[in-house]
This record gives structure tokens, C-alpha cells and sequence, in this order.
């Protein structure tokens, strides 16, 4: 087992300096020197755009300003926001938490509906019930989750005024964070109402970005469940007169989680473009925002640490998932 | 008679190899059909081609015509509706039909041009890194896994922003993003038919690298990559709206779904209208396209089709 980790873990490396090298890149690529890119139109006095060029190391050769770079991150610096003049890793993690909430929440609804109307369409096979779900699931798998978002609004907060339309809690509640989860802070808060305005607003955004996963696993679960219920063992299950319940629950859910599980892994992906657009949508104050803002605003060191720190994530939660599997299939580990 | 027997038996064995397309083409027709989903699909799909072809005949207005007198006009069918603008009209009184219909071009350009640069660049690679093995194969997949580390949606954005907002670059950047998925197909089909008897047998009579790789291993590779090619079509319209949403793909006032959308945010709870349609069209089509890419996973999957 420690061996393969340790072998997933080596072929990481290489992966991770490509990373490095793709976001050290990106700045390095934009059209003019980098320090008047990030003056934008403001314009620089020669003296001023030499001074800037030193500071920022854009005159020392190529492959040791990479070096320079790499070593940083190594260190924990990456890069200094332009515009808040505050460094990208603490922007980064004071918005990280609403991401992460946001998508525990979403991920919690997608496999809970995911799952269960799996499991029923497998078990109803052809009904009209399975064509359904299935159809349903294939066009939650096509929605424009932005699109999706702004209806929602429209229904649910326009019309029938159920659901704020955007933020993590209402103004009126103010407090300091602990956990940097509102649901949570709320609690801890102690304030009246603070947390069912947590909760209420967290309601829409996690329809919105659950949608797709809800929809994979869905008919990930039906397939593994299909290839489950062929089976031998489920079939000498039934032969001996066990109940149905227990043969579908113990005998072939569990044999068919294991496809499932590697989905919902492979959804964090998903989960981190979603959170890009309903984060946009809901004015969440999550990474997904805080990065189309510093696209916008040109802000391209924080374009640049932003961009690296999700894929770190991204791979350390694959290394996560591919572990995991390991650990629940034995035979990926003998491969 | 003597002489017959030979020559018959020869005639009904060889089949032409025309006759022999046409009998895949219907084996693969007989599949494809049991899927009603997929049938359904096809046909929604060949009637968005035709609007996008005939747009200038089926489209009441021009797409860019603005009318004065009626700004946020609501559908025909509803109180305050006027029957020249079915769909109602948009924030500049442009009507809504007309630059939907016209939208239908702009998605389904996208979605060929994204498709046939990823799909070739990525076979290319691919192909490659099967073929050849070694450090070629290394240095190819790892740079595909690095690419595929970074969520789609943010490297496309990242690259729209380096490269400039635009629609040409949206689809630079969203074919970059998805021809990892064609590389690592195509490398794996042809490392399990690399030494199959026919490619050996092709090899041993003498045939070049580059005709191994194009002419005999390549069209057996060609099943998982037409339900790959599917799939990058509905993800590529549907990556090129989310970014024209975002302000960086197609620019106003182009009439591309994904930027009506982006211009309508501001009225969503003033006019339902100007944000359900493009919405809806967007939802439209990519379903369909996914519904023909079920029913092709269906009919060229020889594990299912026995089963």
C-alpha cells in the first residue's frame, strides 16, 4: 500500500512543475513587459518602469526568475496581489471557506438525490419511472448552470420571494469568523435568525452548482448498480431467499459504490468550474468570484497564484481519490 | 460445371468493399435506432442546422435591427405583447426570435470548429504518443495531465485573458482545453491495437511509419473518438456560452446565447423573457447533442451490443 502511494506521489512531481511552469508562464505570455501590463493605461515614467522591473525580478534571465519563483511557492509566497497590495495566499484563504461550504453542501444533495434515484432507476429498469429520472438526469448533465441560476432567481426569489437573491447571510448579522463557515459561525454567533439566514441563502447556490454532479452520479449509480444486479453473488443472494431490500442494500449497493465513489471524486473538477458561475451568479464571496474579478480587474498575480492553488487542490484531491480507491479495491493495487 | 463451383463460391465471399460500408452502415443504423432518445436527438439536431442555414429566410427581423418603441417588449402570447415580436424584444428593442435564430449559427460554429481543432491535434498526439512510446509518450502525457489538472473553465478563462475577450480566442482556448480527452483516447486505442496480427502483418509487408499509424491503426481508433467528439460538442457550446456570459467570449453585440444571457442578467426580474430563451436554446441543443451521443456510445460499443 505504501509503495503505491508512494509511486502516485512520484509521478505527481513532474506534474506539479508543469503546473508551476504553465502559471509562471502565463504572465511571462502576455502581449509587452510584464510591469506594463500590470500598469494597465496608467502609464510609467522610465525611472519608475526600471525600478518596477528590479523589484519584481523581470530583469534577471529567464530561468532564474523561474527558479526565484518556484522557490517561493516552495516557501508558502504566492505572489502579492496588485490591486489589495495583500498577499495572494491570504486573499486566498479568507474566500476559500464560502467555496468549500458551498461545495460540502452541493456535493451532499448530488449524492444524496444522485444515489437514491440511481438505485430506484436501476431496480426499475425500462420503467417509465427509470426513462424518466434518466432523462431528467441527461438534461441536468446539459444544463447551462448559469442560465439555471438566473431562473431560479426568477422563480424563487422574484416571484414567490422564498430565497434572498444573493450573498452568504443577511446584512443585518454581523459577525466575527471562527471556522469561516456561516452555517457554523452562525451557530456559534448566537444571534436570533442568523443561522436560518445562512441556510436560506445557501439554498439556491447549492441547487445551482449540485445540479451536474446530481446528474453524473445518477447515472453512475444506475450503471454500476445494472452491472451488480448481473451478477453471480447477487443472483445466489436472491436464490437463498434473502429479502430483496437486503440483497439490493448490502449485497449490491455495496459493489457498487465502488464505481460511485471514484465519480464523486472525479467531481471536484466539476464542483470548481461550477463555482466559478454560481458563485458569479450569487455574488458568493468564494476563489470562484474572487478569480473572475481578478480577471477582470487584470489583476494578474492574483490570476496567477489563484490558478495555482486550485490545481494544487484539484491534484491533491485526485491523489485523494486514487488512494481511496486503492483502499477500497484491492485489485487496483495489485495492478 | 466443374469450372463453376470455384468461381461462385468466390463471387459471394468477396463483397464489394462499398456493399461492405453500406452493411455497417446499417448495422450501426439498427443500433443507433433502438435508442428512441438518440433518434430524437438527430432530428432535433438536423433541424437547428437547417435554422442556422436558412436563418436569413426564417428570421422575421434582422438580428441587429433596434426598434424604438419597443424596448423590453413581452412574448406575443402575454398582455403587452405584440404580435411582430413572438419572443418578445430585448432591453434595445431588438427581437428576441430573430437573434436566437441567428444564435443557432454561432453555437453550432463553434461547436464544429472547437471539435475538428481538438480532435485533430489531439488524435495527432495521441497517435504519437501510442506509436511511439519512450519519451515521446512521457513527455506528451504529461503535459496532457498537467493541462487536465486545471479546471476547464477557469484555464479557458485564463487563456481568454491572456489572449484577449473575443469569440475566435474562446474557441482557441476551449479546443486547447479539450484535446487532452482526444489525446488520451486515441493513445490507448492505439497501444491495444499496435500488436494486433494486422498491424504486424502490415509492418513485415514493408509499410511505412506514418502509413501504420494513419492508414492501418488509426481507422480502428475511430469508435470511442466519434462518442468523444459528441461529448466535446455539447461541452464546447456550452463552455463558449458560460464564457460569453462571463464577458469574455463572443462580445456584444453579437446574438451568441451564452453574451444575450450576459446582456439580460440586469432584467431578470423585469423581463423573465430575454433571460429564458437564450437560456433555453442553449439547454436545447446541447441535450440534443448529448442524447445522439448516449445512443452513438450505444451502437459502437461492442461490449453492450452482445449483451
Amino acid at each position: 500500500m505504501l509503495r503505491y502511494i508512494l509511486g502516485k506521489l512520484a509521478l505527481i512531481i513532474p506534474t506539479f512543475i508543469g503546473i508551476t511552469i504553465l502559471a509562471f508562464g502565463f504572465v511571462r505570455i502576455l502581449p509587452g513587459d510584464p510591469v506594463l501590463v500590470l500598469a494597465g493605461e496608467r502609464g510609467l515614467s522610465p525611472e519608475r518602469h526600471t525600478a518596477l522591473m528590479h523589484q519584481f525580478g523581470f530583469d534577471l534571465p529567464i530561468w532564474q526568475q523561474y527558479l526565484t519563483y518556484l522557490t517561493n511557492i516552495l516557501g508558502g509566497d504566492f505572489g502579492t496581489s496588485f490591486s489589495t497590495k495583500t498577499p495572494v495566499l491570504k486573499d486566498f484563504l479568507v474566500r476559500f471557506p464560502a467555496t468549500v461550504e458551498l461545495a460540502i453542501f452541493a456535493m451532499i444533495f448530488a449524492v444524496i438525490f444522485g444515489v437514491a434515484f440511481g438505485i430506484f432507476a436501476a431496480i426499475r429498469r425500462g420503467s417509465w419511472f427509470d426513462q424518466l429520472t434518466m432523462g431528467t438526469a441527461l438534461a441536468g448533465y446539459s444544463m447551462p448552470i448559469f442560465w439555471w441560476g438566473l431562473l431560479l432567481i426568477i422563480v424563487f426569489s422574484g416571484t414567490l420571494h422564498w430565497t434572498p437573491v444573493s450573498g452568504r447571510i443577511d446584512l443585518l448579522y454581523f459577525f466575527k469568523p471562527v471556522t469561516g463557515f456561516m452555517t457554523i459561525d452562525s451557530l456559534i454567533s448566537g444571534q436570533k435568525g442568523a443561522f436560518r439566514s445562512a441556510v436560506s441563502h445557501l439554498i439556491l447556490p447549492t441547487i445551482v452548482l449540485g445540479t451536474i454532479p446530481l446528474a453524473v452520479i445518477a447515472r453512475q449509480t444506475r450503471s454500476a448498480m445494472l452491472e451488480v444486479l448481473g451478477e453471480d453473488y447477487v443472483r445466489t443472494a436472491r436464490a437463498k431467499g434473502l429479502a430483496p431490500r437486503r440483497v439490493i442494500g448490502l449485497h449490491a449497493f455495496r459493489n457498487a459504490l465502488i464505481p460511485v465513489v471514484t465519480t464523486i471524486g472525479l467531481q471536484v473538477g466539476t464542483l470548481l468550474t461550477g463555482a466559478i458561475l454560481t458563485e458569479s451568479i450569487f455574488s458568493w464571496p468564494g476563489i470562484g468570484k474572487w478569480m473572475i474579478d481578478a480577471i477582470s480587474k487584470r489583476d494578474y498575480f492574483t490570476v496567477q497564484g489563484g490558478l495555482l492553488l486550485i490545481a494544487l487542490i484539484v491534484m491533491s484531491v485526485n491523489l485523494i481519490v486514487d488512494v481511496l480507491y486503492a483502499v477500497i479495491n484491492p485489485r487496483i493495487r495489485a495492478n | 460445371m466443374t469450372n463453376e463451383g470455384p468461381a461462385t463460391i468466390e463471387a459471394a465471399t468477396v463483397v464489394k468493399p462499398q456493399d461492405a460500408r453500406l452493411q455497417m452502415f446499417a448495422e450501426f443504423w439498427h443500433y443507433f435506432s433502438i435508442n428512441k432518445g438518440a433518434v430524437i436527438g438527430l432530428f432535433v439536431f438536423a433541424l437547428l442546422i437547417l435554422v442556422a442555414i436558412f436563418a436569413p429566410l426564417l428570421a422575421p427581423h434582422s438580428p441587429d435591427d433596434q426598434f424604438r418603441d419597443f424596448f423590453l417588449t413581452p412574448p406575443a402570447w402575454q398582455e403587452g405583447g405584440n404580435a411582430q415580436f413572438l419572443l418578445g424584444t430585448d432591453a434595445v428593442g431588438r427581437d428576441m426570435l430573430s437573434r436566437l435564430i441567428y444564435g443557432s449559427r454561432f453555437s453550432l460554429a463553434i461547436g464544429f470548429v472547437v471539435v475538428t481543432t481538438a480532435l485533430i491535434s489531439g488524435v495527432i498526439l495521441g497517435l504519437l504518443a501510442g506509436y511511439c512510446r519512450g519519451w515521446v509518450d512521457t513527455l506528451i502525457m504529461r503535459i496532457m495531465d498537467i493541462i487536465l489538472a486545471f479546471p476547464s473553465l477557469l484555464l479557458a478563462l485564463v487563456l481568454v485573458a491572456v489572449l484577449g475577450p473575443g469569440l475566435v480566442n474562446a474557441m482557441i482556448a476551449i479546443a486547447f482545453v479539450l484535446q487532452p480527452h482526444f489525446a488520451r483516447l486515441t493513445r490507448a486505442a492505439v497501444m491495444a491495437e499496435k500488436t494486433r496480427e494486422y498491424v504486424v502483418s502490415a509492418k513485415v509487408a514493408g509499410a511505412s511509419h506514418l502509413r501504420l499509424m494513419l492508414v492501418t491503426i488509426l481507422p480502428n481508433c475511430i469508435a470511442p473518438l466519434i462518442v468523444q467528439a459528441t461529448l466535446s460538442f455539447s461541452n464546447a457550446i456550452l463552455e463558449a456560452a458560460a464564457l460569453g456570459f462571463l464577458g469574455m467570449g463572443a462580445q456584444p453585440p453579437t446574438p451568441e446565447w451564452g453574451t444575450m444571457l450576459a446582456e439580460a442578467r440586469e432584467f431578470i426580474l423585469r423581463a423573465w423573457w430575454v433571460v429564458t430563451f437564450p437560456g433555453l436554446a442553449i439547454l436545447i441543443t446541447v441535450f440534443a447533442i448529448n442524447l445522439i451521443g448516449d445512443g452513438l456510445r450505444d451502437a459502437l460499443d461492442p461490449k453492450l451490443k452482445r449483451s
